[in-house]
């Protein structure tokens, strides 16, 4: 296995300094369990490799263009050191200095945490995926060029373009989904620590991938959503997902739209709509069917749940959480309810607890309890024996983890799958392992990034979800089902099950929890989960 | 000579109480920051076992807030005297790191038991005779002995282990290999300090009442009797001072992360106290440089974050 000997050779040399083979990895359960059947990783080309920093471990996320001269590398490592003495002033950074300071001063480098990070465990172990690497070597930045502190206490990095760029990447190898850090028996979280290398790269330096700079949160501020949409396609989309939805139910359904004082605002990820129509009209017939008061908004962004700033950059993001907190505000609504995607839920309810105030701190909730909620009231009359099929339950880690909840999503699978056919991944609930495509990775796919999202941060939920069905048939003529109340995690349990063949091989399809309370209402059609389909 | 063993021993006091204070102080004073916790949250009441929250609730803002003390303090009690965590998720360095730090407990109760009972004699409560007397003197010899053996063995695992196992000693700072090897040799000569010398833990008990009644005496003994004694004094007053002054304050700094950090699930409702904090938080001045965020080092965060919406909605 290519792998990082010591800190030091961070900063040294101009070759990859980590290489992922499948053969240096646990083979996963059958029946993917050969490796010498496992889908090749994808070289970089040589284009890409000419134009961008690959030294870190021969694939790219952020696509970092190469300095064109000795000049301009130390412009940029200038930027950074700049970047990272900000980082430690409250004027810039007061979102998150404590939790900064606390991680950079009380890592006892015990290297506990590695054993929980499931790229680094499913790197084969790579060293270079240790959750501690990143982290250290800002520390030593930190102690030896912003503090000028002792050698002797913080340890000794070089400085240089390569340490920069590598680190800048790096950060990018790690999913935030902090089981690190829940782990840490003093408190540190190392997950943290790649966010603010992000920040550093994005706020001081302009450097974030395009996936979730770009063509995300600027994209989503400029024009009202990441996917391009504007207002009028987005409600013609929704007007189109309504028709099929009548179609598919047999049930009327419209989407209000902009509809003042309504009580509740929805605001799906719009992903939902271009990708997974099935979903907002899944949610707009159960919210209709269960009489609430609700709409959707066209104002810009408010449309769009995602924010992608709270991956990457406190700016954009508290932008986006205005927009949305604006919209709710112009349309005079009782409360925003977020719909199935994990990063939205945390952002506009956690982070932005924070940010909102006054007239614009309209209260937040999640989709789950509402839906709960029609669950409870009776209101809607289902037939668990149209979900006769083997049942697992994915758990977003913004919305599990990072926001506790847990219990309301398995109330509402109980209430509308067969008993016996929900089984729990292992492990699961707060617990859980990430799906590999959190904090911006299921949306990028840049060179071969996909190959390491499926080979590496993505593997462990494969792993989980084959684990989960291993008492059942593993063919197309069984139906299994992951249910992932999360876009991001839909999106990239997705790309994982397409990139080994998981339907055709295993009969193991995906979709939201929604669809699955839709598949059993008892006034609809038969049929709403449509398997061939994804 | 006497004397300066004494001057060392409330000079490494008087640091460690400002080293202390001014940690805390500086945690207390830190900004506000966003929200980051991490569930289960301890004192979720009635959900914590599982890890859920108030987020669970229908319309969770007008519910009642169920927190639990007693839900933080079954967490908190075991993971400081037990270190759950580490034994949880890490149970070859639990094996060290549970002596090592059970066992410093053991030493600072004794030593507080010995500061408890030379302030009672100081002001003559004739309290400490016959039993009581014998009870106490026993539960100091037994925990102060008790403590320094599993602690110096516990300092000495965590030394082999820093430098055996390569993943550990590449991150280590020569400080981090100089911290345990101090622990090994300051508990490492109490130890044989106890079993040559004071093997009642007479002479650092009468120290240390004459610490408390400002009597510089000399220590009892000639040659290593008085020699072993005052070198183990020196050694642990200077650990005593140095503790604080480096990461191994994590014993305050684990405080905040817990209840600051991971548990501070305390929401932000509509015109409650926290918004006049986060007004002004908004109102301090940005000045990040990357082109996208348009800081000019005047504007504030509220200003950066609106006109910047307001610009590009208009594009």
């Amino acid at each position: 296995m290519k792998q990082i000997k010591s800190i030091k050779e961070f900063s040294q040399g101009d070759q990859a300094l980590a290489h992922i083979e499948p053969y240096d990895q646990t083979p996963l359960p059958a029946p993917f369990d050969k490796i010498d059947q496992e889908p090749a990783m994808e070289p970089l080309s040589p284009q890409s490799k000419e134009k961008y920093e690959c030294s870190l471990d021969d694939t790219i996320a952020v696509s970092i263009p190469k300095p064109e001269s000795k000049e301009e590398e130390e412009r940029l490592v200038n930027q950074f050191i700049s970047g990272l003495r900000k980082l430690f002033s409250k004027e810039n950074n007061w979102t998150f200095l404590k939790p900064l300071v606390m991680s950079m001063e009380h890592c006892a480098k015990c290297q506990t945490c590695s054993d929980s990070c499931p790229i680094y465990e499913e790197s084969g172990r790579n060293a270079l995926y240790r959750p501690t690497l990143r982290s250290e070597i800002l520390r030593r930045m930190y102690y030896k060029y912003i503090k000028r502190g002792s050698k002797f206490v913080h340890g000794d990095i070089d400085l240089n373009w390569k340490t920069v760029s590598r680190l800048i990447e790096l950060a990018y190898r790690c999913n935030l989904c902090r089981r690190c850090a829940q782990t840490c028996p003093i408190g540190a979280d190392n997950a943290l620590l790649a966010r603010e290398i992000r920040k550093i790269a994005s706020q001081e330096m302009g450097i974030a991938p395009k996936e979730i700079h770009q063509n995300g949160s600027v994209l989503q501020i400029k024009v009202g959503s990441s996917t391009g949409m504007n207002s009028l396609v987005v409600k013609d989309n929704i007007e189109f997902i309504d028709e099929d939805t009548t179609d598919k139910t047999g049930i009327p359904v419209e989407t209000p739209w902009d509809k003042e004082g309504a009580d509740i605002l929805l605001i799906h990820n719009a992903g939902e709509i271009m990708a997974w129509p099935e979903n907002p009209g899944a949610f707009a017939l159960l919210f209709n069917q269960a009489g609430l008061s609700w709409t959707m908004s066209s104002e810009l962004a408010a449309y769009d749940g995602i924010n992608y700033g709270v991956w990457y950059d406190d700016v954009q993001f508290a932008r986006v959480a205005l927009l949305h907190a604006q919209a709710a505000k112009k349309l005079g609504v009782k409360k925003i309810v977020i719909g199935e995607c994990g990063h939205a839920h945390k952002a506009l309810t956690v982070i932005a607890d924070k940010v909102l105030t006054g007239d614009l701190n309209i209260p937040r909730e999640s989709a789950i309890t509402v839906l709960l909620d029609i669950v409870k009231s009776g209101k809607i009359k289902f037939d668990k024996s149209r979900n006769d099929f083997p049942v697992t339950l994915h758990d977003p880690c913004n919305m599990v983890r990072l926001m506790g909840i847990v219990a309301p999503q398995r109330e509402i699978i109980r209430a509308v799958v067969p008993e016996g056919r929900f089984r729990e991944m292992t492990p699961h609930g707060v617990n859980n392992y990430c799906c590999g495509g959190g904090s911006g990775f299921a949306i990028m796919s840049g060179h071969n990034f996909s190959h390491w999202r499926h080979h590496v941060s993505g593997r462990r939920k494969f792993r989980q979800i084959l684990n989960a069905f291993q008492d059942e048939p593993m063919d197309k003529e069984h139906p299994k089902y992951v249910c992932a109340p999360c876009s991001n995690c839909k999106g990239q349990i997705r790309d994982i099950l397409q990139y080994y063949n998981a339907w055709e091989k295993a009969g193991i399809s995906y979709g939201g929890l929604v669809e699955l309370m839709v598949n059993a209402m008892v006034d609809a059609k038969p049929g709403y989960i449509d398997w061939e389909w994804h | 000579m006497s004397a300066i063993l004494y001057m060392v021993a409330y000079l490494a006091l008087g640091v460690f109480f400002v080293a202390v204070v001014a940690r805390i102080i500086m945690w207390i004073k830190m900004p506000m920051h966003v929200r980051w916790e991490l569930y289960p949250v301890a004192h979720e009441a009635g959900k914590a076992h599982y890890g859920g929250s108030y987020y669970e609730e229908s319309e969770w803002w007008n519910q009642p807030r169920q927190v639990s003390l007693l839900g933080e303090l079954k967490v908190m009690l075991p993971e400081i005297l037990f270190l759950v965590a580490l034994k949880e998720h890490n149970f070859k360095l639990w094996l060290r790191s549970f002596p090592f730090h059970f066992g410093l407990y053991l030493v600072v109760a004794s030593t507080a038991l010995m500061f408890a009972t030379g302030l009672i004699n100081a002001i003559s409560l004739d309290i400490l005779h016959g039993a009581l007397g014998n009870l106490i003197h026993n539960v100091i010899l037994v925990s102060a002995a008790a403590g320094l053996v599993i602690s110096w063995l516990g300092a000495l695992g965590l030394l082999q282990r820093r430098l055996s196992l390569h993943e550990l000693k590449d991150f280590a700072s020569p400080a981090d290999i100089f911290n345990l090897v101090f622990f090994v040799i300051a508990f490492g000569v109490a130890l044989v300090t106890f079993v040559l010398v004071d093997n009642d833990f007479s002479i650092v008990s009468g120290f240390i009442a004459n610490l408390l009644t400002f009597k510089p005496a000399a220590l009892p003994g000639t040659g290593l009797a008085s020699i072993l004694p005052s070198i183990s004094v020196v050694l642990m007053s200077l650990l005593v001072a140095y503790i604080p002054l480096t990461h191994m304050s994590h014993f305050i700094g684990k405080y905040f992360s817990y209840h600051s950090i991971r548990w501070n699930d305390e929401p932000n409702l509509q015109g409650g106290p926290q918004e006049e904090t986060i007004g002004k938080m908004l109102q301090l001045p940005i000045t990040w440089a990357a082109p996208h965020i348009k800081a000019d080092g005047i504007k504030t965060w509220a200003e950066v974050a609106t006109d910047i919406t307001v610009k590009e909605n208009k594009k």
